[in-house]
């Protein structure tokens, strides 16, 4: 085995006032390359070892000064120069709500850029090969112990002055760390020219053969059949109508499949005259209706239709349907009650289809002779 | 860091001192009276912005100490005499609302609210007079009781150095903590948000809040920094306790220009008539430029200023940016009140220099006052020693 080369002398102490003492003790000496461990942070380690503050903050400025600027620029140059659309009435560049997302993002990016930064920049990780690690001193240091370590590189160190300035300090311990020659000749295999040549490969081809298929080949006939197609797109302009829009109103008294315009929008009595009952009295009709009646109209005017329903005494009182009038109503005269509401009933236009009114109509026909029955019934 | 004693040897402050004190009163409170004289409403006005001011240090600071106990905080224990001495505001605020209940009607439409308003007919049960002045004086006497206990308990340690004092102060400030929230935010919607008594903010309060603890701070620090670097305090504070001191006012820099940014966010967006009308009477006119100002004041300067760490450590520098913060919560007290009174157009003249000078010569006089009768630093406090110690 060859000659191994020294890395540093470091000493352990018992008490955190010893080490900061050392520490003081090592600056004041004239030492620039050595380091404290501890198992925690110490209070006042910093002034001891006359550290200069820390570079982190200027990271964290930069990366939240140019988050900041990123995102507006980004903010303004979508909503008010790419696409602009009025939102809200209010201006197409508003800054006041854009103060929220600027903060945020100034937020994340700085502190990102912060930790990464303090991990890969200033603690220089990953460092698998450092020569402390799996030594005696370090496994002290890391529990109960106090360690102060000058590295061998330092321009002032010298073994026998260093292993003296140690033992004044009634070091504990003194270790001579030693680089590990093996970690020193490792040579990773990560590195080799043939595996970056071969990533570098991997990595054209795959992205070059994305390109190609997502920008180049399917704009090339036959793919391109799909795109090809003689058809107004919503809002394009269109070529065709003098005024350029793509998009047409539809032509006056277009009617929607399945769908009957009501025509007597705030006339039930014309309504009533004009309205006919397209649906012929059946037993499923009536089943319909008797449906539809309880679910929709039993809550207010009760199951029989004579406004006897729970919610008596809670509002304005829910009529009677068996009343002289509405039995005279023609079927049309109650169709513009259910489909526009009366009183403090409001429209069934959209719980009852126009078919369901009918049925309805239909079931309260029932109702109504069964309460005022005709000498004509029992025969 | 070797010595395991307090060294405190008590200097009386200098006579010069009460003398500027005196003079600030005096000249301040000549201008006030011949302010009521010459223009009562204006005046009345300018009179809510010295007694919010004054409230705030005075409840702030109150605040301060309290937040101490119940954090177990020992960094600030050498300064807590002087959020003490300064809590003690509390005791003179009736010079300051007296006036005002006297003068109710020139600022509070509320009080003689026309029959057709319907808002102000159903606000009555809340804003009228008798339960206002009830409420002012109920907050007061709060506040009052707290302070007594509390700086009692604090006092007597320095004889005694008995340890359950803090136990006792401690549970003192926790029911002291709900105590604040309510009063202060009510004081904030009384005395505040009642001059445009349409308008309504559900965060008002905690914009008052937010004003109220970086304004005691500010206090705080501007007294601290002097008499520590001039030996009035305990000898050992290193400039580590000042980074405190700095970090609270940064932060509270930021949430009070959250909050501002939040209540005007929400009514921008919105764009209700209704809530709107209060920033419009701030941005008509050149009412635009001190709501400009405000931003720049309570938020740019003292962000920029406060942002690097070597600045929260400088005294200098320390000391000026607690003085512009002080400087702004008052700026933004104007703004708050003054657009009530004077639409489109800034009002600022003598009058409106009588209550800062006033204030200025009260606080400057009740603080000697205070240290004639007690040691600048809780000299019993068992936390002294370590709060001199404190390292970052």
């Amino acid at each position: 085995m060859s000659e191994k080369i020294l890395y540093s002398f470091s000493a352990i102490f018992d008490s955190p006032d010893q080490v900061s003492h050392a520490a003081e003790k090592v600056v004041e000496l004239g030492y620039t390359k050595f380091d404290v461990h501890s198992p925690y942070p110490l209070h006042g380690m910093d002034s001891a070892m006359k550290l200069p503050p820390s570079k982190l903050g200027y990271v964290a400025l930069v990366f939240g000064l140019s988050g900041m600027i990123g995102t507006l620029l980004s903010l303004w140059w979508v909503s008010a120069i790419d696409y602009p659309i009025v939102i809200g009435g209010k201006p197409l560049f508003s800054f006041p709500a854009y103060i929220p997302i600027v903060f945020e993002i100034t937020v994340l990016s700085a502190s990102i850029a912060t930790v990464l930064a303090m991990l890969f920049v200033f603690f220089k990780l990953p460092n698998n090969s450092h020569p402390l690690h799996g030594t005696e001193y370090m496994k002290k240091v890391s529990s109960d112990k106090y360690g102060i370590s000058i590295q061998a590189e330092d321009p002032k160190f010298d073994e026998a002055s260093v292993r003296k300035l140690f033992e004044s300090l009634q070091a504990r311990e003194i270790y001579s760390i030693y680089w590990d020659n093996e970690e020193l000749t490792h040579k990773h295999k990560i590195f080799e020219p043939k595996f970056i040549t071969f990533l570098f490969v991997v990595a054209i081809i795959s992205s070059g053969t994305a390109y190609f298929t997502l920008n180049k080949l399917m704009y090339m006939i036959p793919f391109n059949w799909m795109m090809d197609q003689p058809k107004q797109s919503a809002q394009q302009k269109s070529l065709v109508f003098s005024d350029g829009f793509g998009m047409r109103q539809p032509v006056a008294g277009t009617v929607a499949r399945g769908f009957m315009p009501y025509e007597f929008k705030g006339q039930p009595d014309v309504a009533g005259e004009k309205l006919v009952n397209p649906i012929p009295i059946s037993k499923e009709s009536l089943k319909l209706g008797q449906v539809k009646f309880d679910i929709y109209c039993s809550p207010c005017h009760g199951y029989h239709a004579e406004g006897d329903s729970r919610l008596r005494g809670q509002f304005p009182n829910p009529p009677s349907l068996h009343s002289e009038k509405v039995r005279s109503w023609s079927d049309g005269r109650i169709f513009a009650v259910l489909t526009e509401g009366q009183n403090i009933m409001p429209s069934y236009a959209t719980q009852l289809s126009v078919d369901e009114r009918w049925a309805v109509i239909n079931y309260l026909r029932v109702l109504q002779r069964a309460l005022n029955a005709k000498e004509t019934d029992l025969q | 860091m070797s010595s395991s004693t307090v060294e405190y040897q008590k200097k009386e402050l200098p006579a010069k001192v009460k003398t500027v004190g005196m003079t600030l009163l005096l000249v301040g409170l000549v201008l006030v009276v011949l302010g009521y004289i010459v223009n009562p409403t204006r005046t009345a006005y300018n009179n809510i912005i010295g007694f919010t001011f004054l409230a705030s240090i005075g409840v702030g600071s109150l605040f301060f100490v309290a937040i101490e106990y119940l954090a177990g905080a020992v960094w600030s224990t050498p300064f807590r005499r002087v959020g003490e001495f300064l809590s003690s505001l509390i005791i003179i605020l009736p010079i300051l609302f007296i006036p005002l209940l006297l003068n109710m009607n020139n600022v509070f439409h509320w009080t003689h609210p026309a029959p057709a308003d319907k808002i102000l007919v159903d606000k009555a049960p809340y804003l009228n007079v008798n339960f206002f002045i009830i409420r002012v004086v109920v907050f007061w006497l709060l506040w009052l009781v707290f302070y007594y206990f509390i700086t009692k308990n604090s006092g007597k340690q320095d004889h005694t150095k008995d340890q359950l004092l803090t136990k006792k102060n401690i549970k003192i400030s926790a029911l002291f903590m709900p105590v604040f929230a309510l009063t202060i935010s009510f004081t904030a919607i009384d005395w505040l948000m009642s001059l445009a008594p349409h308008w309504f903010s559900t965060i008002f309060g905690v914009y008052y809040f937010s004003g109220t603890v970086l304004t005691a701070l500010a206090a705080a620090t501007i007294f601290i920094i002097p008499l520590s670097e001039r030996g009035y305090l305990v000898k050992g504070i290193h400039t580590d306790s000042y980074y405190s001191l700095g970090a609270l006012l940064f932060a509270f820099t930021n949430f009070w220009a959250y909050i501002a940014f939040s209540q005007f966010l929400l009514i921008w967006y919105a764009n209700l008539p209704e809530e709107t009308i209060w920033f419009l009477a701030r941005w008509e006119g050149n009412w635009k430029f001190v709501s400009i100002g405000l931003l720049v004041v309570h938020f740019l300067i003292p962000y920029i200023g406060l942002l690097s760490q070597p600045s929260k450590m400088n005294p200098k520098r320390l000391l000026i940016i607690a003085s512009v913060i002080l400087f702004a919560h008052y700026y933004d007290l104007y703004w708050l009140t003054m657009p009530n009174f004077s639409k489109g157009e800034v009002a600022f003249g003598w009058i409106e220099l009588g209550f800062p000078i006033m204030i200025a010569g009260l606080i400057i006089l009740v603080f000697i006052y205070r240290t004639k009768k007690e040691n600048l630093v809780p000299i019993g406090d068992p936390k002294l020693k370590r709060g001199i110690d404190f390292r970052l």
